[in-house]
């Protein structure tokens, strides 16, 4: 699945706050990179998902667990709750059902990270206004015919679903020049990219 | 309007020859034995695992004694005795898995001679099972009739075959004799276990069986058990045996064979190892004289040569009661007996990494088949990586997806052997 974009600021933050020994569901996994360094730093128990079988080969080489297998069809077979962490680095944009993997994301995991490129960012915004074309940027490098990314929302889009579905955002971050800083929702514009720190409210 | 045929109408039952289909498109090219990539000339070898003193229990409460096995070997065992891989074989196959049999005349198996072992493509220097690196070993399973201990073989108690005097014997019972295999070669674990179809069931029950024991399992084109449709398919097949009237209960050697009854189940089994799209693309609905309906009976269409040819082959070089055992076994092998019937407590004991892979258009074992046993996997937090390819060969895939298998498969094995 995708995972464009040079930096991996999510990829480090995940890093950090993933305890060592903690069970970890990565959805849309890609090459199993950032499990991989999970599994051997961290000892954690790690389980990939990712739909490209290029991908699930190259996962497979770096020894990470991965299961071939589509997003869209849910996570069935997997039990509430089974998962300390869920992680969907900016795989939410490419999937067909976005509530159904968000859905099933919180019931698999205790707690849920994830990352997307922000749709409002100004330059996105602007580049939409003054040329009448779709954006293309380094959070979104592709052309309107060969993007994966078929649901593009904004921060206050997943904003307004977290608080209408009873979802509690523990931490947000924001990519904003090159930099990582805490996301503010009044200056999402300035945001290229977010992650979340999602659970269900009980 | 009636259909235009453009045939000519030939007379009476006049059959084609159902083997120029098959000569007509066998592309297939083989490594031959001096080449670089194969494991050349290799030969068989036996061995008696157990005796009157050590005889081999078996699931269904028996005991059975004396046993031999068939095995073959290619590469060598490291130092350290931790570069072996067990390949295991599927319904029909022998330990022959990679190379060009020597033996064939000394075992009086003329058939080994036009083709390589039925894994070649995946067992030999630079290939997925790299003899350069790996030691790969290849058994015959019990009830077999190519060299290891099955009905054909002489019953101590009678001085005759066994016949269906045989006991029935189960996937566990053959891994409990691969084990003793493996003891006597001196090897303490095995780097991995490997098998398609009733081989990927082997591989694994070893990682059931022998959790301390195997380093990895690869499991092709299979699952925790066979679907009611494939036992439904095996009951069809053994019925057209048995109700053979060469069969006499199985006490048929030496006398005419009920080769008619193990053609239509060869028959059968082969529709349920291709799917409906390789049919059509092998055959295309198209007739054997290329022409349109020769208005008989016999052999007319394209598909209907290939499985009878396939039938008739397999007549030639099969027991009938070996087939009946087999399936038989491939009928009961049931993963979860592991876990008094749950799945999830069976996988529990596993302690190897394991690969499994399915095949996008195979019925016999499907990839729901082969995911739902990765699921479980899963929820027993094991270290299991599944892979579905995308394929129109049907359940032969495994035998024919050489390529994308072969990726997985290294991917899987990494690299890293000790000399």
């Amino acid at each position: 699945m995708n995972r464009n974009g040079g930096h991996r600021f999510d990829h480090e933050f995940i890093y950090e706050i993933v305890p060592g020994g903690a069970s970890v569901l990565d959805l849309g996994c890609g090459d199993g990179e950032l499990l991989a360094r999970l599994i051997e730093d961290k000892k954690v128990q790690g389980l990939g998902i990712e739909k490209d079988i290029d991908q699930v080969a190259k996962a497979i080489s770096r020894r990470v667990p991965v299961l071939h297998t589509d997003l869209d069809l849910g996570l069935a077979g997997f039990p509430d709750n089974f998962f300390d962490f869920v992680i969907l680095e900016k795989t939410l944009q490419v999937v067909n059902k976005p509530l159904l993997v968000l859905e099933e994301m919180l019931r698999v995991g205790g707690v849920g990270v994830i990352s997307f490129p922000n749709f409002s960012h100004w330059n996105v915004v602007a580049s939409l206004i003054l040329t009448g074309r779709m954006p293309v940027t380094p959070a979104l490098p592709y052309h309107w015919y060969d993007t994966p990314n078929i649901h593009l929302f904004t921060v206050k889009d997943f904003l307004d679903w977290a608080r209408t579905n009873n979802v509690a955002v523990e931490q947000g971050l924001a990519w904003v020049n090159g930099k990582v800083v805490p996301l503010n929702e009044e200056e999402d514009i300035f945001a290229e990219e977010v992650l979340f720190v999602i659970s269900r409210n009980s | 309007m009636r259909p235009s045929f453009k045939a000519v109408r030939r007379g009476g039952l006049e059959m084609s020859d159902p083997l120029n289909v098959l000569t007509k498109k066998t592309p297939r090219q083989f490594d031959q034995a001096g080449s670089p990539r194969s494991v050349g000339w290799t030969r068989a070898h036996r061995v008696r695992l157990a005796d009157e003193k050590n005889p081999l229990p078996l699931d269904c409460g028996k005991t059975i004694a004396p046993v031999d096995v068939e095995y073959e070997i290619y590469g060598k065992l490291n130092r350290a005795r931790d570069n072996a891989i067990l390949i295991c074989h599927a319904l029909s196959g022998d330990a022959h898995a990679a190379g060009w049999s020597a033996d064939a005349g000394r075992l009086g198996r003329p058939w080994l001679k036009n083709r390589p072992g039925w894994w070649d493509v995946m067992i030999g220097p630079g290939k997925a099972f790299d003899t350069d690196k790996y030691c790969v070993i290849c058994s015959n399973i019990l009830g077999s009739c190519y060299g290891t201990t099955g009905p054909s073989s002489i019953d101590p108690e009678t001085g005759r075959p066994y016949g269906l005097r045989f006991p029935v014997v189960t996937v566990g019972d053959w891994v409990r004799l691969q084990e003793r295999l493996i003891s006597h070669l001196g090897i303490d674990r095995l780097l991995a276990v490997a098998g398609g179809s009733l081989g990927g069931q082997q591989a694994l029950e070893w990682a059931l069986a022998y959790p301390d024991r195997v380093e990895s399992a690869i499991i092709i084109a299979s699952a925790a058990r066979l679907s009611d449709q494939g036992l439904a398919f095996n009951v069809v097949a053994r019925n057209a045996i048995m109700t053979d009237p060469n069969f006499k209960d199985g006490d048929y050697y030496g006398g005419p064979t009920p080769g008619r009854g193990l053609e239509v189940a060869r028959m059968l089994g082969h529709i349920t190892y291709l799917s409906e799209t390789s049919m059509e693309n092998k055959f295309g609905r198209r007739f054997c004289n290329g022409e349109g309906p020769g208005f008989h009976l016999g052999v007319d269409f394209e598909v209907e040569g290939y499985l009878r040819h396939q039938g008739k082959a397999f007549v030639e070089r099969f027991d009938a009661n070996s087939y009946l055992y087999i399936t038989r076994a491939m009928d009961y092998y049931d993963a979860s007996a592991w876990g008094e019937g749950d799945l999830d407590k069976a996988c529990r004991r596993i302690e190897s990494r394991l690969l499994l892979v399915s095949f996008s258009s195979d019925w016999l074992y499907s990839p729901a088949h082969t995911k739902e046993l990765a699921l479980a996997l899963g929820r027993a937090r094991k270290r299991v990586s599944y892979a579905n390819i995308e394929s129109s060969y049907g359940h032969d895939a495994f035998l024919l997806e050489v390529e994308k298998l072969s990726h997985l498969v290294r991917c899987f094995l990494g690299e890293g052997v000790a000399e």
